[in-house]
């Protein structure tokens, strides 16, 4: 049994006010199986507050977050200093992390220095260049810049870049292509592809654009209202939904392709919003949902498996099969194309 | 297409007077719009799309200005209008969806007040129980119940607050409606209905939409024609058919081949190189420096744009040794 990175054991966050933004999540990461695991959901399904709670930016208010076994919250100074340096984020705005009065290259020499990287300045630089090449950045054409002379992808890719000099094994990356043209978004995810496959870094890539989500990742995990509908392999899911909800959302994609018409396969009661009083103890998704039945409305589904072994659902169609041990999802998130056996 | 021109833009120049020099945002730019036609505008951010929606609502404000060409709207040129002739303008005959509807509503207002703001403003000489009437027949048509009316923006989702901002832009039936981004902020479900709404008011009041964005999964499911521009300058207009199957001007089919779709998992094209300065372009076809097929004139002439295929035109010199259609 290999040790696990990072694990998040029935983690719930309630804000001050009453907002539950994630609602007894599982969801353990195994860094020496690398793979891309997108969290996709739209605005309000939590999927930044988990990537936060990830990062130990956010304490969760029941449940537990380990890293490597032990309680995030009770690492000492060593081993949190290791966290740090393991755990890496990327966040969506390329413009809010730097600092417009300081050089791009302060990014980079900051982390250096902290985690004591380099002996003298010459391997400093040798270690910004090499990071700087790998996300496909010229170093004579980034290095010595100010933030304002490069472009939002070329800042991007930067901190991507600061982010690998690290060595992390896990990169969480809350929307990273979201405010970034849709030219240069490619040369990111291509970036992020990168890092994963031959630096075997684990990527949380956390985002609401399912398409980037598909064509960059292994697994998909997709939450709603806190909740996870869908979780497994993201081929199985995009192109074969099985969830009521992940095949709305798959359904309003507009698509970049003439022969697909939008919304042609939807059958969802096409509401925006439910606060009713059984979607708060039943199903998430159970007010809008085409196939609700009164189980639905009184507790939460568990997840099932509904056809294969590559992905589980979480609703009651599916309460013929069998229901995945233990909870958690990350569990089918560890050998890149090859079925989790049951 | 055999309808109105309701939007006649020709060799259109807007320039912003900086201390760094002069910017040029849009450059000789040609566009015609017809009436209940969807047109789409697309560009990477600061190709002057936004200036040029701008332009059209009589809002280029100093430093900038425009510095040569028409907008004819119905025929008449509005770039020579009057501060306060452009404003009977806008509003009633050119509206404007913007694209932050969380940023845009007055939260002290209710909806209804703020519907007939405009419709006040622009002296219409109705009572306040038909302007109220209008109102209500404007959240009717964006599929909103006629009680948001007595409602503040803080009430609403987020999907509500935009068809709201739909139904200020539509309740004078304009003829060309803006919409910038106008679902950028909502979600994939969300997004669909509201383009859904968009669509159906339009089709049914016989306006005209401009739909800026980049968003190209939007346009290819939304649009008729597809205006594509880069560093101020139209690269490409084509209707929808031509510009995702055969796109000619090499910066669109470097954008249509970027996009991410379904079978290909995993291969991502991006367009090397950078956008140039819109105060410091390079000589010849702007696009030349990232150009894979720039060949001899393209870094000393600034390629025509012409009709190269029906309705389908392009500046390029790769295409300049064809007849031109016009």
């Amino acid at each position: 049994m290999s040790e696990l990175l990072l694990e998040l054991k029935n983690v719930t966050k309630q804000f001050k006010g009453g907002t539950v933004a994630l609602d007894n999540i599982s969801f353990s990461i195994d860094a020496n199986n690398p793979s891309i695991i997108a969290v996709a959901g739209e605005s309000g399904s939590g999927k930044t507050t988990l990537g936060l709670m990830s990062l130990g930016f956010l304490e969760p208010s029941a449940g537990r977050i380990k890293y490597k076994g032990k309680d995030l919250s009770k690492l000492n100074s060593q081993e949190r200093t290791e966290f740090r340096k393991e755990v890496q984020a990327v966040f969506q705005d390329p413009f809010a992390v730097y600092n417009p009065f300081y050089k791009v290259d302060h990014i980079m020499e900051v982390p250096i220095a902290n985690f004591k990287m380099a002996s003298n300045k010459k391997e400093a630089r040798e270690m910004m260049e090499q990071a700087l090449i790998s996300v496909g950045l010229r170093p004579e054409e980034t290095l010595g810049r100010f933030p304002h002379q490069m472009s939002g992808g070329q800042r991007q890719r930067m901190a991507l870049a600061r982010a690998l000099l690290l060595r992390p094994r896990l990169l969480i990356a809350d929307e990273p292509v979201s405010m970034v043209d849709a030219s240069l978004r490619a040369t990111i995810l291509e970036a992020l592809d990168k890092l994963n496959k031959e630096f075997g870094i684990t990527v949380l890539y956390i985002t609401h654009d399912l398409t980037t989500a598909y064509h960059v990742s292994d697994y998909i995990l997709i939450l709603y209202r806190g909740s996870i509908m869908e979780a497994g392999d993201v081929e199985s899911i995009i192109r074969n939904p099985q969830h009521p909800y992940t095949q709305l959302l798959i359904g309003s994609i507009p698509w970049p392709d003439l022969d697909r018409i939008w919304g042609e396969d939807i059958a969802v009661i096409d509401i925006e919003e439910d606060h009713s009083e059984a979607s708060r103890v039943g199903c998430k998704f159970a007010g809008r949902c085409p196939h609700v039945m009164d189980k639905c409305k009184v507790a939460p589904p568990p997840l099932y498996w509904p056809d294969d072994n590559n992905r589980v659902a979480s609703c009651y169609l599916f309460d013929n099969k069998e229901v995945l041990p233990g909870e958690d999802v990350g569990t089918l998130f560890r050998s890149k194309k090859v079925a989790v056996s049951r | 297409m055999s309808r109105d021109v309701v939007l006649d833009i020709n060799d259109l120049d807007v320039q912003y007077y900086t201390d760094a020099g002069i910017v040029y945002a849009n450059n000789k730019i040609n566009l015609k719009l017809r009436a209940g036609e969807r047109l789409g505008l697309v560009g990477e951010s600061g190709s002057g799309k936004s200036t040029l929606a701008l332009a059209i609502l009589g809002m280029i404000k100093p430093p900038g200005g425009i510095a040569g060409g028409e907008i004819l709207l119905s025929g008449r040129d509005i770039t020579k209008l009057t501060e306060e002739e452009t404003r009977q303008v806008r509003g009633r005959e050119i509206s404007m969806i913007p694209q932050g509807a969380m940023n845009s509503l007055n939260p002290v207002m209710r909806v209804n007040d703020q519907i007939i703001d405009s419709m006040i403003d622009h002296e219409l000489g109705l009572s306040k129980a038909d302007m109220l009437q209008m109102a209500g027949d404007a959240l009717e048509a964006v599929e909103l119940d006629r009680s948001v009316g007595h409602m503040y923006p803080h009430e609403l989702s987020g999907g509500m607050k935009q068809r709201a901002c739909i139904a200020i832009a539509i309740s004078m039936k304009p003829k060309v409606i803006i919409a910038d981004e106008p679902t950028s902020a909502l979600d994939v479900v969300t997004q669909r209905q509201v383009m859904q709404t968009i669509r159906h008011i339009q089709e049914e009041m016989g306006a005209a939409v401009i739909l800026i964005g980049h968003d190209m999964g939007l346009m290819a499911q939304f649009v008729d024609r597809l205006a594509v521009m880069y560093a101020g300058q139209m690269a490409e207009i084509a209707p929808k058919e031509g510009a995702f199957r055969t796109p000619m001007h090499p910066y669109t089919q470097m954008l249509i081949d970027s996009l991410p779709r379904l079978g290909a998992k995993g291969v991502f094209h991006g367009i090397p190189g950078i956008t140039p300065l819109l105060r410091d372009l390079p000589p010849g076809c702007v696009f030349n420096p990232r150009c894979p097929q720039a060949f001899g004139p393209c870094q000393e002439t600034v390629p025509q744009f012409l009709e190269h295929r029906p309705n389908q035109w392009v500046a390029c010199h790769l295409y300049e040794s064809e007849p031109a259609r016009s």
